[in-house]
């Protein structure tokens, strides 16, 4: 007959396991990380003669931030709030405005002849403009981006651009296409 | 009254707190799986500015961090409070991005250097000239996938 053991005291294993848990709260961080994506251009060849890369007129509009955080887009002074309709406008070309970019026609694998806007978004910024204007003119060019995308898998799937599989998206990205190019830099409207 | 008495006599039992440590350990394990170990200890402050566009980092563990912002508190008195570029563990320039890029690249597996993401981490408040200079320093090292930290917000 073996002996009756007593039962171990278990109240302390609580403590072992807050002190686990004080530890991975310390030692760890909530692995959330968000943010744009974006490509770079590459570095233009040093040997290479500069190429004058004619982009019609038409076909790109040019932001400019300046040391103040006040944009320029096109040719007027626009607040950041605006900034969203007038990309907007600028893609869609919905008056077939001679100033704004050519909408060509293009064969798109899987959808047949849709009309592709041209347009540049040409962003340029000073060395003075702050990081948080900069990131809410980009956030900007991105929604105008974001809202078109959604409106033509509306119109061509029926579904937001997120609820489509892979390859709907691919095929909407190649509809709306996010043209950002982030200019070599320059100092505009330098003040100090 | 009597109704109210009743129970006086009789001694309450105890809670057993057996199950405590359960409960306990349920919380160890969720921060176990959503939490990431810190790498580096950030010598800089660093705010991100808000962005509703903001979308999640795919592979967490292609992605690698410069830190742009002022030195926190207790280095301002060697460093001062000009924004800098903190690379792993201690204040770097520019010039350094080059060699903290080809190190990154080497420690990634040979199918994923393409995929390698440098990620921004910049204080708000800092101008976009120091910034500048990195982007062109990545250009440079053909570091090309970029993004720039935010939060998600508004």
């Amino acid at each position: 007959m073996a002996k009756k053991t007593p039962a171990i005291n278990s109240s302390s294993t609580a403590d072992i396991a807050f002190l686990l848990l004080c530890y991975f709260l310390m030692t760890t961080t909530m692995g959330s990380q968000t943010g744009l994506s974006r490509r770079l251009p590459p570095m233009p060849d040093p040997n290479q003669k500069v190429e004058d890369q004619k982009v019609n007129r038409r076909n790109i509009i040019i932001v400019k931030i300046n040391s103040a955080d006040r944009i320029l887009a096109g040719s007027e002074p626009i607040d950041v709030s605006q900034l969203k309709d007038k990309i907007k406008i600028f893609l869609t070309n919905p008056t077939d405005d001679p100033n704004l970019p050519v909408m060509e026609p293009t064969e798109i694998e899987g959808l047949g002849n849709r009309k592709v806007s041209k347009g540049v978004i040409s962003l340029q910024n000073d060395r003075g403009t702050s990081y948080q204007a900069y990131i809410a003119v980009q956030n900007e060019l991105v929604k105008a981006v974001n809202e078109l995308r959604d409106e033509a898998s509306m119109r061509e799937f029926g579904k937001k651009f997120l609820a489509l599989d892979e390859d709907q998206q691919k095929i909407i990205k190649n509809v709306v296409p996010q043209q950002i190019s982030e200019a070599e830099p320059k100092d505009v409207g330098k003040r100090r | 009254m009597s109704m109210f008495k009743k129970g006086e006599k009789k001694e309450m039992p105890g809670i057993s707190s057996g199950s405590l440590s359960d409960i306990v350990f349920m919380l160890l394990f969720f921060f176990m799986v959503t939490t990431q170990m810190r790498e580096t200890e950030n010598k800089v402050v660093v705010k991100i500015p808000q962005a509703s566009e903001s979308v999640k980092l795919e592979r967490k563990d292609l992605s690698s961090y410069i830190n742009i912002g002022t030195p926190i508190r207790s280095l301002q008195a060697q460093y001062g409070t000009d924004a800098r570029i903190q690379l792993n563990d201690s204040f770097k320039t520019v010039d350094d991005i080059r060699d903290f890029v080809a190190a990154e690249r080497d420690s990634k597996s040979e199918a994923d250097r393409s995929f390698m993401t440098i990620c921004i981490r910049a204080d708000q408040d800092v101008r976009m000239g120091i910034i500048t200079d990195v982007k062109q320093e990545l250009r440079r090292c053909s570091a090309l996938k970029i993004m720039y930290s935010a939060r998600k917000g508004e």
